[in-house]
């Protein structure tokens, strides 16, 4: 019947609909203005981006594929190869214990068990009300006051499982108090 | 002389709550309508006794630790207050400011740090006061060959672990052809329980700068690159302030201080692979692209970042420059052993009593360091081993422990210098589960690229879980040596080359151990979950709460 409609509509639909045509966002467009023409740019792009929005959106690694020149495989292959790098948004609070090998002698394991009891997940997870995600880390170089746990920015040093969970639920408990911060 | 009063706010004070005591002080001086100098300063060392604060008068200085802002009046009364207090004795770590009472502190040699804990790291004109960027005034006076040979001369190696001479290296450097070359600081501290390079960064961000400033004109490098952990946000910030106060003082940029020198450095921040800690990896990634090691050679000397040559060094071998150029380096040399010389960081940490970061001259014994230095092992447990260099480094035994601090001394034992890591473990930990962690850890960080490093750390893994659940038998124990052998041998970069490590050195000196795993399904520390208990939680959490009781 109509081959030309049918030829035509997709084409049509792929552009209307391709949101990397429209600019990117103002604060998205000044971190990849700055970098533009570097090779060696693509990880300080990302972790600005990662900076910026707290995780790095599908949508802003096309267009930092698309600013940069590269395709967006080999922004994927570089996003996946580092650690530091999240594809999903994080929970308000990043709880991260240190597994080091000061803080493994000094029983971090325990800590990690209880925590992941405490929360009900596991490694890498967001809570389902967006409040903690857990993570491991290598070591945040505070080996002398191992075992420790960092929340956000904040390290807590000396920990003991309960003291874990105490500081993960108060957080909760502040969480609930002020729930639009 | 002014008073003064010192607070370590490096990320260990940080987390010890040094911020809160830097306000209460600040509180107690602002009240007193005191004129005293209150500042913030790096690392001084002593991490198990953050937060520190040091206070100097004309009558000496004094090292409290630890300050809490309750604890933060009484101690400022005895200097400042209307009458006299006591104060627990506990308080005070030192009365001199040599700190030779106590010799934690008072026995350590500092070459790299002696700024750190001293000086504001943020503050250039302290750095001057202390010849800062004497050095390279001096350098820029000599010839570059001549500078070479003043660190050839000096015996300094990389002190990254592998211990290549550093004059050496920036020889090979310097005579590759072409005009365009790079310097790269490695400060990727990526072995878990090293914290070295962050209190140098932290505490006297100016002197690497320095000693990356005297190899660029020693080299005859125009651009440099500094690869720092992005889990270190205090030292990228420390260094960000020092390159930019760097250029407003004229020692980076074009034709600096009039020699004709034109050199910048610029800071790229890791994103956690600890792969990138290895030279061709850390490059890669600097050029943007997934941090995946390259057969060497060519080395980077040779073929290096976008294929000029290139000089890589760690934050301590750079940091070490200033002062073998201001003391000269035979000075540097005599601190040392005749094959390497002058003082090696480490990050002493464990079941340690002391722990924190120590510089002491290559040659000192191991006793001395765990037992003069460290104090022996928390709660007076017996001491088992000490482990050096991380998962690429092995464990060395209790009744070894009058062996050297060097370079050979370390290697006959199976272990290795290492880049600074210095984990003391007590009777309580088990030594196949201790070899477990390592595995776990390099397994996940092993990039992929090599067979026998992918595949061969999964399954060394595999084997050493099922040790540690007694589920192994004797021919296990065999396997495991074999895949060690395959792995260490076969593998493309330092990561595989050495993972196995960890495993051989604890085989050789505990193998007892391994063998109560398999043989009797029994393990002599109480850690591993043994068969039976393994798919029983409440009684693992038991066992592990019963070890508890028992600590």
């Amino acid at each position: 019947m109509s081959s030309q409609v049918k030829e035509a509509s997709p084409r049509r639909y792929f552009y209307q609909g391709d949101p990397l045509l429209a600019p990117p966002a103002p604060d998205l467009a000044l971190i990849l203005d700055r970098h533009k023409g570097q090779p060696d740019a693509l990880i300080t792009v990302l972790e600005e981006l990662q900076e910026h929005y707290g995780y790095l959106p599908r949508e802003a690694l096309e267009y930092v594929s698309r600013a940069l020149g590269f395709p967006l495989s080999r922004v994927y292959g570089v996003v996946t190869f580092y650690n530091l790098f999240q594809l999903n948004p994080p929970g308000r609070y990043v709880v991260r214990v240190c597994r080091g090998t000061a803080c493994h002698v000094n029983r971090s394991d325990e800590i990690l068990k209880k925590i992941k009891a405490s929360l009900g997940i596991k490694e890498d997870e967001t809570t389902p009300d967006h409040l903690f995600t857990l993570q491991t880390v290598a070591c945040m170089g505070a080996c002398s006051l191992a075992p420790v746990v960092v929340v956000n920015d904040r390290t807590y040093g000396r920990m003991t499982p309960e003291k874990a969970v105490d500081v993960v639920e108060e957080l909760a408990a502040e969480a609930k108090e002020e729930p639009s911060s | 002389m002014t008073t003064t009063i010192r607070v370590g706010t490096s990320t260990c004070g940080l987390a010890a709550g040094a911020e809160a005591v830097y306000s209460a002080i600040d509180a107690y001086l602002h009240r007193r309508q005191q004129t005293i100098e209150l500042q913030r300063t790096g690392c001084l060392g002593a991490c198990h006794r953050e937060p520190l604060v040091e206070v100097i008068t004309d009558s000496g200085a004094t090292l409290y630790g630890p300050v809490t802002p309750e604890r933060v009046r009484p101690i400022l009364d005895q200097h400042f207050g209307p009458a006299a207090r006591t104060i627990a004795p506990d308080w005070v770590v030192s009365r001199r400011a040599d700190k030779a009472d106590y010799p934690f502190l008072g026995r350590q040699v500092k070459v790299t740090t002696p700024l750190c804990g001293v000086i504001d790291p943020a503050s250039l004109d302290d750095y001057l006061a202390h010849n800062g960027y004497q050095a390279i005034r001096q350098t820029l006076g000599m010839s570059p060959d001549a500078v070479i040979q003043i660190i050839k001369d000096s015996h300094l190696r990389g002190r990254g672990g592998a211990g290549f001479p550093a004059g050496l290296k920036w020889e090979i450097t310097r005579k590759q052809p072409g005009a365009l070359k790079y310097i790269i600081c490695n400060a990727d501290e990526g072995d878990p329980g090293a914290f070295m390079d962050r209190t140098m960064i932290e505490g006297d961000p100016h002197r690497l700068i320095e000693g990356m400033l005297i190899a660029a004109w020693a080299i005859g490098a125009t651009k440099g690159y500094i690869y720092v952990r992005a889990e270190y946000p205090l030292a990228v910030k420390a260094l960000r302030r020092a390159i930019q106060q760097a250029h407003e003082y004229g020692v980076l940029g074009k034709n600096i201080l009039g020699s004709g020198l034109d050199f910048d450095i610029a800071i790229k921040e890791g994103a956690g692979a600890f792969v990138c800690g290895e030279e061709t990896a850390l490059m890669h990634s600097i050029e943007g692209l997934r941090g995946m090691p390259s057969m060497r050679p060519p080395y980077p000397s040779e073929h290096g970042l976008w294929g000029y040559p290139t000089n890589i060094n760690n934050v301590e071998t750079y940091a070490s420059a200033p002062a073998i150029l201001l003391n000269g380096p035979t000075w540097f040399a005599n601190l040392g052993t005749p094959k390497s010389g002058g003082t090696k960081a480490f990050a002493l940490t464990g079941a340690i009593k002391n722990s924190g970061l120590v510089e002491v001259p290559i040659g000192m014994t191991l006793r001395e360091m765990i037992f003069d230095l460290g104090g022996g092992c928390k709660g007076g447990r017996p001491f088992k081993a000490v482990q050096l260099g991380g998962p690429s480094g092995g464990c060395i035994p209790a009744e070894l422990i009058d062996t050297h601090i060097d370079y050979e001394d370390l290697k006959a034992t199976g272990a290795i210098m290492g880049s600074g890591g210095m984990v003391v473990v007590d009777d309580t930990t088990c030594m196949v589960d201790f070899a477990r962690y390592f595995l776990t850890f390099t397994q996940s960080e092993s990039c992929g690229k090599c067979v026998p490093c992918r595949v061969g750390t999964r399954k060394m893994l595999g084997i050493l879980t099922h040790i540690t659940r007694g589920e192994a038998t004797t021919r296990d124990i065999d396997k495991l040596l074999d895949l060690c052998q395959t792995v260490s041998t076969t593998s493309l970069c330092g990561l595989g080359q050495t993972a196995p490590n960890p495993v051989l050195t604890t085989l050789r000196y505990f193998k007892d151990e391994y063998m109560a795993h398999v043989e009797d399904q029994r393990c002599p520390a109480g850690v591993c979950p043994l068969h039976g208990m393994a798919d029983d939680a409440a009684k693992m959490d038991e066992a592990a709460a019963q070890v508890e009781v028992a600590i």
